[in-house]
């Protein structure tokens, strides 16, 4: 018998070695034995076992955009695959390059209600890049590579595949990634050379340019975001990021303004509607960037780089899109400006960069922080600390969703691309804590902290168990002032004041938490305990969760509310008080 | 811009593989755009690929984000917008029934000829009739058929081909 007649089960398993998988994240069931007996008998692919399946596909998610490789997850028919959902949607908003397996009741049960089936292709249609049911053994080792393919190449994404418990068992030829060819499914890479040079020539006639850069930078890769760096410093123009492009230029650049939307910082959100040039890298003008969209930068012409081609013209119209890698697409563009050495408006350069200042100079993040005992911890003050302790190691930080989201993306500042790991698109709560994980699954010896809100964290809490049991030594970081800050500030700003179940009752005592699965918990409710506790926090060798008690009712500023254009940003919430907000505005989440 | 809704007939290469109509459907659906009318069946000769011909409406940027979301399916060969491209024939086929008795029962077997319907069922008080053409032609036809008994309607939706010697697969 031939070396490469094996199960299904060990075929997935060797198509994962063969992919160069480490590790994957997932947890076992009935309609999956086959493939965790595969793995029991292997030792090339390491298995981290999650408590619920959402944790493992946000750990895979962590695990991808901290290392730029695909995550890989495991889980189970029915409710382990109705589980991961949420981590697929993710994944697909935020385009993360992913795998997830799951398992499927044998072939001749299929669709008759089995027990623990769910149609998981037919589910995971609209939240995938693309899924698979694989019903004969014979096409599995083709589908395994072409997955990975696909998952990677182009605009990333999760990718399903669905294997009944059957084709497991079956017995088949193994074929290695090699000899696998992929079908039509061929992404544009290079750019057309026509509007690379038409880009150019718009960039260097700008007078109030500005480069609009997005998570699809970090997709691209390290390289391409050095070679954007690149061009940002030699053109001498502004620059700002999206939430999921921080780091794709680094934070001490004097040319980034910070990032954009809706609390992004008054010189970013100013520039992007005062601009006449707009050069938008791998970002999807999406709705908490854009603002009112009909008052969207109304005087710019606008170029847009992306790999996805539905990306373009979806909610502006361009003037220039160039569709194609940013990595390959930013090179031709330096090709073409080096050999040409534009010359730019220098002095309509420079009374730009004058406003800019100006506009700077406002200090939008300003807040105040008292220094008695008595007064309490500013959340921002918190996160400020964290950096300043932490910025002089290799930190990743991962967050949940709410106001210490924005905050933690307003005052941490990112050198580096796939540092940084939120949930952007899905805005997913619970998030943090698992990706964290996978992270420190990726760069064991590594500070990994989730910045997180007390409500968020709640949401995948059982994952403790997992740290725990590989001692993983991720840090959470809590920042809790009992709210659901971001919901309160809402409700606040637009349904008069009328908390309605936003607030945070009965939460655990979180050192009892931690010390209940053996790690350490740590305190602060003054500003002076702060920085102690941090530093206890880094000196703690295994896993901590910090309760950082803050100030209950502080508001996340500057604001775009729903509805308003950027030049509506609001420094404060009280400025805002005499307007009614816009019934359009009411509707928009 | 609102109001500039345009209607484009799409030919879309797929292969011909378990899910894919499901994932064209859903497209549409999940994006909230239109279908107005859809077919879809095997045109190779190894049976690996399907058309899809559908008919869709929206404003330009809409039309072009249809056409943009289809390519990113994997599954999809190629996405022809055949409104775009130059001049395209449409055809479909419809079944219509008709029940009526004396003089609407001869009215409407003239007015079927002058169309050039067939009829394919009669029996005493009722007609099948089948026609084929544009869908103009075919939309004046039901307008007469209406009146005169008109009780139910099979239609197969637009198929669409471009005129003259270019294909969608070589262009």
């Amino acid at each position: 018998m031939s070396e490469n007649r094996m199960s299904g089960a060990e075929i997935v398993i060797k198509a994962l070695a063969d992919q160069g998988v480490e590790v994957i994240f997932g947890y076992p069931g009935g309609a999956v034995l086959p493939l965790y007996d595969a793995i029991f008998k292997q030792n090339r692919v390491k298995h981290i076992l999650v408590r619920h399946e959402q944790g493992a596909v946000h750990m895979a998610e962590g695990y991808a955009r901290s290392t730029g490789k695909t995550g890989v997850v495991l889980v189970t028919s029915g409710p382990g695959a109705t589980n991961a959902v949420t981590g697929l949607t993710d994944a697909l908003m935020d385009s993360v390059p992913l795998i997830c397996l799951t398992g499927q009741v044998p072939t001749h049960l299929i669709g008759n209600d089995a027990f623990q089936e769910a149609d998981t292709t037919g589910i995971t249609r609209p939240c995938t890049k693309h899924n698979y049911l694989v019903k004969d053994v014979a096409d599995l080792p083709s589908v395994m590579h072409e997955a990975f393919y696909i998952a990677a190449s182009g605009r990333p994404g999760p990718v399903v595949i669905d294997l009944p418990k059957d084709v497991q068992f079956a017995e088949g030829e193994y074929i290695g990634p090699e000899k696998v060819e992929q079908r039509h499914y061929q992404p544009q890479k290079t750019g057309d050379p026509q509007s690379i040079k038409e880009a150019v020539d718009l960039i260097a006639k700008a007078k109030r340019p500005i480069f609009y850069i997005g998570g699809g930078c970090i997709n691209s890769g390290i390289a391409s975001c050095r070679a954007v760096t690149e061009l940002v410093k030699l053109t001498g123009y502004p620059a700002t990021t999206t939430l999921m492009g921080l780091g794709a230029i680094p934070s001490s650049s004097p040319q980034w303004l910070g990032m954009l939307g809706m609390h992004g910082t008054y010189e970013a959100n100013l520039a992007m509607h005062g601009c006449d040039v707009m050069i938008a890298v791998g970002a999807r003008f999406d709705d908490r960037v854009t603002g009112r969209i009909d008052a969207f930068s109304p005087g710019s012409k606008k170029i847009h780089i992306d790999i996805d081609p539905s990306s373009i013209n979806k909610n502006v119209a361009v003037d220039i899109p160039i569709i194609g890698d940013i990595g390959s697409v930013i090179s031709q563009m330096l090709d073409v400006w080096k050999k040409k050495s534009p010359k730019i408006d220098g002095k309509a350069i420079e009374n730009w960069w004058k406003q800019l200042d100006e506009w700077r100079s406002v200090d939008c993040l300003q807040y105040e922080q008292g220094s008695s005992p008595k007064d309490s911890i500013k959340p921002q003050y918190a996160i400020q600390r964290l950096y300043e302790l932490t910025k002089d190691r290799e930190t990743f930080i991962t967050t949940e969703v709410g106001q210490h989201q924005m905050w933690a993306a307003q005052f941490y500042k990112f050198e580096e691309p796939n540092h940084w790991m939120t949930s952007g698109g899905l805005g997913t709560m619970g998030y943090g804590l698992p990706a964290a994980i996978g992270v420190q699954v990726a760069h064991p010896d590594k500070l990994v902290v989730d910045i997180a809100g007390e409500g968020s964290t709640m949401m995948n809490i059982q994952e403790l168990g997992t740290m725990a049991q590989y001692n993983l030594p991720v840090k959470v970081f809590i920042i809790n002032n009992e709210w659901l800050g971001m919901v309160r500030q809402w409700q606040e700003l637009l349904h008069g004041g009328r908390y309605a179940e936003s607030y945070s009752a009965g939460l655990p005592d979180f050192i009892k938490l931690a010390e209940s699965y053996g790690m350490t918990g740590l305190r602060a409710t003054q500003p002076d305990q702060v920085d102690s506790v941090i530093a206890q926090m880094l000196e703690t060798p295994g896993p901590v969760i910090v309760d950082m008690v803050v100030s209950k009712e502080e508001n996340c500023l500057p604001m775009i509310p729903g509805g308003a254009a950027h030049n509506e940003i609001l420094l404060g919430l009280n400025e805002h008080e005499e307007q009614t907000q816009s019934e359009d505005g009411m509707v928009l989440v | 811009m609102k109001n500039n809704i345009e209607r484009h007939v799409l030919a879309v290469l797929v292969d011909n593989e378990p899910g894919v109509l499901a994932r064209v459907v859903g497209l549409f659906s999940g994006r909230g755009y239109n279908i107005e009318s859809l077919t879809v069946a095997t045109v190779s000769e190894d049976d690996s690929s399907s058309r899809i011909n559908v008919v869709t409406s929206g404003t330009p940027m809409i039309i072009e984000q249809i056409k943009a979301q289809l390519e990113r399916l994997v599954p999809v060969q190629e996405v022809n917008d055949l409104t775009a491209e130059g001049p395209h024939v449409e055809h479909e086929f419809i079944l219509i029934k008709i029940t009526n008795t004396g003089p609407e029962r001869l009215e409407a077997l003239r007015i079927a000829d002058i169309f050039r319907a067939r009829v394919v069922d009669t029996a005493v008080d009722s007609f099948v009739f089948s026609i084929n053409g544009s869908p103009e032609k075919i939309e004046s036809f039901l307008e007469l058929m209406r009146n005169l008994g008109m009780v139910e309607i099979a239609r197969s939706g637009v198929v669409a081909i471009k005129r003259g010697e270019k294909r969608i697969d070589n262009d």
